[in-house]
C-alpha cells in the first residue's frame, strides 16, 4: 500500500511501567500504572508527498516512553515539526475551549527482527523507521524494550499485510528532564512520505484495550477538495465537511515546515471516532482520485479477496492535499523500561 | 516331555510380559498433545483427558511476544494473576513459553475435575488467553 498517510493523533503506546515487565500481572494493570496522553497528529498531502506531523508528550518521571505507529510508506525525511500547527488545528475544531493539544494528562484505561531503515533523535525522542512483517516488528519492539499488548501480534499483522513500514518512538524522560523539557510539553515530529492516496489507521487506537472499552478520537482531514471517505460503521461519524477557513490555512502555513499547504485553501473534514475497541476493526480509507475508497485500505477486505468499491453517497473529489488531525484520543501509555527478569 | 519346550515357553512368556509392560507404560504415559499459541490465544482451547492419564503438551508460541502456560484451578489462576514471578519452568504445570519457542511439559491428571490453562503476562488473561481442561 502506498497511500497518503493520515495518521491519528493517538500513537500506539506499547509500554508498561518501569519494573512491570514481569511474568505475572500483579504490578501491572491495564487501568492502573498507565497514563492517558492526549497527542495530536497532522498528515497532509501535496505534490505526491505526505507530510505527517505528530507530537509526543512528555509526562514526567524518570522512565521512558515508547510507541509504534503504522506508516503507509518509507519517509524521506524525519525532522522536528513546528510547535504551532497541532495546537492551531485543534483550536479550529474546538473553538470554544482553549485547546492545547498534547498537553493534557488524564487517567485512562492503556522471527526475525525488522529492518531498520532510518534512525534519528529529535529532542528526547529516538525515532526508528522499521520495515518488516508483524512478527519482525514485534520482535524488534520486544528486543528494544517495548512491552507489547496481547493483541499486538494480530494488530501488527493487520497493518503489515498492507504496509510493512512502522515508526517506533522512544521518549527518554531522563533526557527530556536533562534538556529542561516541561511535563506536558510535546515534541512535534514531521515526516515526509511519498504516497498516492490517503489512509487513516483507526484500529490501532484500540490496541491494548478491552473489547468494551471506548475509543474516542477526533480525525481531521485537510484536502484540496471534498474527499470521498469510506465510513463503515456508526462508530465513525463525519461531523463537519467544509472549506477550511482562511484564518486556519494562513496560520498553518505560517508554522515551521508547513509551506506545503496550498495558498488557495483546503477542504476540512472532521470525523469523530466513538466506538467500542472491539468494534473498531477498520481503518479510514480516503480516495484522492475520485474513485471509491478501497475496502482493502479500510481493512475490510484482504488482498486475497477483490476489493469492493463502496459508494456511500459522499461526493467524489480530486485531492491535491490531505491533512489529518486526531485529537483527544485515548492512549494507553505509561513508562516503560527495558525488560528485565524479576 | 515338557522339558524340551521349557526354554521357548519361558522366552515367549517373557516376551509377553515385556509387551504387556510396554503397553501399560505407553497407556500410562498417554498422548502427546500439540498446543499452538497464535495472537495470544491457545489453540485448541478445550481439552478432555481421563483421570490418571499422563499427557505431554508440546506448546509452540507462534507470536513475537512471550507467553505462559499455567495449568490449575481457578485459585491457581487467581494467584498467578496477582503474582510477580518473572519466569516459570521448575513446575510442569507452570512453564514460560518465549516468543517463537516450543516447550514441552508432561503432566499427570490425577483426579477428575475442571482445570484452566492460562497466561498471566500483563493483560493476557483478561484478553482471553485461557483454555479449559476437563478431566473425567
Ligand atoms: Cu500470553
Amino acid at each position: 500500500m502506498r497511500r497518503l498517510l493520515i495518521v491519528p493523533l493517538v500513537l500506539v503506546f506499547l509500554i508498561t511501567s518501569a519494573g512491570a515487565a514481569m511474568a505475572c500481572a500483579g504490578v501491572f494493570s491495564p487501568n492502573g500504572n498507565v497514563n492517558l496522553l492526549r497527542t495530536s497528529t497532522l498528515a497532509g498531502y501535496a505534490d505526491g508527498i505526505e507530510h505527517y506531523v505528530t507530537s509526543f508528550t512528555f509526562s514526567g518521571g524518570g522512565g521512558e516512553f515508547g510507541s509504534v505507529v503504522p506508516l503507509p510508506g518509507v519517509p524521506t525525511t524525519v525532522e522536528r515539526g513546528g510547535d504551532w500547527t497541532l495546537q492551531r488545528l485543534n483550536r479550529e475544531v474546538t473553538p470554544v475551549r482553549e485547546a492545547f493539544a498534547g498537553a493534557n494528562l488524564a487517567t485512562a484505561a492503556r522471527a526475525d527482527s525488522a529492518e531498520v531503515l532510518l534512525e534519528t533523535t529529535i529532542d528526547a525522542l529516538d525515532i526508528t523507521i522499521l520495515k518488516g512483517g508483524g512478527d519482525e516488528v514485534g520482535t524488534w519492539a520486544k528486543d528494544n524494550g517495548f512491552l507489547l499488548a496481547p493483541d499486538a501480534p494480530e494488530v501488527l499483522d493487520f497493518y503489515a499485510e498492507r504496509s510493512p513500514i512502522f515508526m517506533a518512538a522512544k521518549f527518554n524522560a531522563a533526557a527530556a528532564e536533562e534538556r529542561g523539557q516541561a511535563i506536558g510539553e510535546g515534541t512535534p515530529i514531521h515526516l515526509s512520505i511519498p504516497t498516492d492516496n490517503p489512509w487513516v489507521p483507526l484500529r490501532i487506537l484500540g490496541l491494548g484495550k478491552q473489547e468494551i472499552e471506548r475509543v474516542e478520537a477526533d480525525v481531521f482531514l485537510l484536502t484540496e477538495k471534498e474527499p470521498e471517505l469510506l465510513i463503515p460503521s456508526d462508530g465513525l461519524i463525519l461531523e463537519r465537511s467544509e472549506q477550511g477557513s482562511d484564518g486556519l490555512i494562513a496560520d498553518l502555513r505560517a508554522d515551521k515546515g508547513m509551506e506545503w499547504i496550498p495558498e488557495d485553501g483546503m477542504w476540512l473534514s472532521y470525523l469523530r471516532v466513538d466506538s467500542a475497541a472491539g468494534d473498531l476493526t477498520y481503518d479510514l480509507a480516503v480516495d484522492v482520485q475520485g474513485e471509491a475508497p478501497s475496502t482493502i485500505d479500510a481493512g475490510l477486505a484482504s488482498f486475497d479477496a477483490p476489493a469492493t468499491p463502496v459508494d456511500d453517497g459522499l461526493p467524489v473529489a480530486l485531492l491535491a492535499g490531505v491533512a489529518v488531525l486526531v485529537a483527544g484520543l485515548g492512549i494507553t501509555a505509561g513508562r516503560w523500561s527495558l525488560r528485565r527478569a524479576g | 516331555m515338557l522339558g524340551r519346550y521349557r526354554l521357548p515357553l519361558t522366552l515367549a512368556l517373557a516376551g509377553l510380559l515385556v509387551i504387556a509392560w510396554a503397553v501399560m507404560v505407553l497407556a500410562a504415559s498417554g498422548p502427546t498433545v500439540p498446543v499452538d499459541i497464535k495472537y495470544s490465544r491457545f489453540e485448541p482451547d478445550e481439552f478432555r483427558f481421563k483421570a490418571g492419564q499422563e499427557v505431554t503438551f508440546v506448546i509452540f508460541n507462534d507470536d513475537p511476544i512471550d507467553h505462559e502456560f499455567i495449568l490449575g484451578d481457578q485459585a491457581v489462576q487467581d494467584g498467578h494473576e496477582l503474582g510477580t514471578e518473572a519466569h516459570h519452568g521448575s513446575i510442569p504445570t507452570e512453564v514460560s513459553v518465549p516468543a517463537g519457542a516450543t516447550v514441552e511439559t508432561t503432566i499427570t491428571f490425577d483426579r477428575p475435575g475442571e482445570l484452566i490453562i492460562g497466561c498471566h503476562l500483563p493483560g493476557h488473561y483478561a484478553y482471553g488467553m485461557k483454555a479449559i481442561v476437563t478431566v473425567r
